[in-house]
């Protein structure tokens, strides 16, 4: 599971108000290379919850992104797109946790696939 | 890539052994698959330079159609584990990078939006209404699908 996935999914255990971020538990992180397409790098980038991201890399062992939201400007910046397209795109969480904010629930992930699947009191 | 070309490797996709009744789980065919996303990027633009999110991903065919045109980032859901497993395995065949979750979609929660979601959900004969939960948490998720 790549961290922009991991930007978008949220705790869904009913009753949850703030279940975004989910935090990071790390057993094995692997990189796998992606193409750089700074366009697209551009387009996502309004979309995506900084601080969430910048928590995530840390979780993941990469500390280079910058904790503060960048300057729109920063984006022509090939420097700033490598390094936000490495976090994005090129950092799978193979083997560990998310972990929902508010109750502390673990969502196991297995072969980088993480499993939101609720147990029947969660629902 | 041609329509024939995308077409053929969506056929060679491995599909369900035994396909679980309860989930409606059928595999997308090459054809329709083909076609479906061939006419969502060129009448549309919604596939290529996109995020594209496949709902009830089932063997991943659709999510694999969306990659092969130029999705920039695809994330498969499904319910199931063999499934996910299935689709795995086909998304490495073909040299892919996609994203999968397990989840029930009718409890997905989703910060934000995709720009684009695709799905062949299960029609509701077996648990019904399940259609309409898929298509409105695919109105929640997406900006167009």
């Amino acid at each position: 599971m790549r961290l922009l996935t991991h930007n978008m999914l949220s705790s869904n255990i009913k009753g949850v108000a703030n279940g975004f971020p989910l935090l990071i538990e790390v057993e094995k992180v692997i990189e796998k290379q992606v193409d750089f397409n700074p366009d697209f790098l551009k387009n996502i980038f309004p979309k995506i919850e900084w601080q969430a991201l910048v928590q995530a890399s840390r979780s993941m062992g990469y500390s280079e992104l910058p904790e503060e939201s960048p300057e729109s400007s920063m984006l022509d910046s090939d420097d700033f797109l490598m390094k936000f397209h490495h976090v994005l795109l090129e950092l799978h969480l193979e083997e560990g946790a998310l972990v929902c904010p508010e109750t502390g629930r673990k969502f196991p992930v297995n072969k980088g696939i993480p499993n939101m699947l609720l147990h029947e009191d969660e629902v | 890539m041609k329509l024939k070309q995308l077409e053929s490797v969506l056929g060679d996709l491995e599909q369900f052994s035994n396909p679980k009744v309860e989930l409606e789980q059928y595999p997308t065919g090459p054809h329709i698959a083909s076609r479906m996303l061939y006419t969502a990027e060129n009448s549309f633009g919604d596939v290529s330079n996109k995020v594209v999110a496949d709902f009830g991903c089932g063997c991943g065919t659709l999510g694999a159609a969306a990659a092969l045109l130029g999705a920039d980032q695809v994330i498969a859901i499904d319910i199931d584990s063999d499934s996910l497993e299935l689709a795995s395995e086909n998304a490495v065949d073909l040299e892919l990078d996609i994203d999968f979750v397990q989840c029930d979609i009718r409890n997905l929660e989703w910060r934000g939006h995709v720009d684009t979601v695709v799905m062949n959900p299960p029609f509701g004969t077996r648990k019904k209404g399940v259609d309409m939960d898929f298509l409105s948490m695919a109105l929640k998720v997406g900006t167009k699908f």
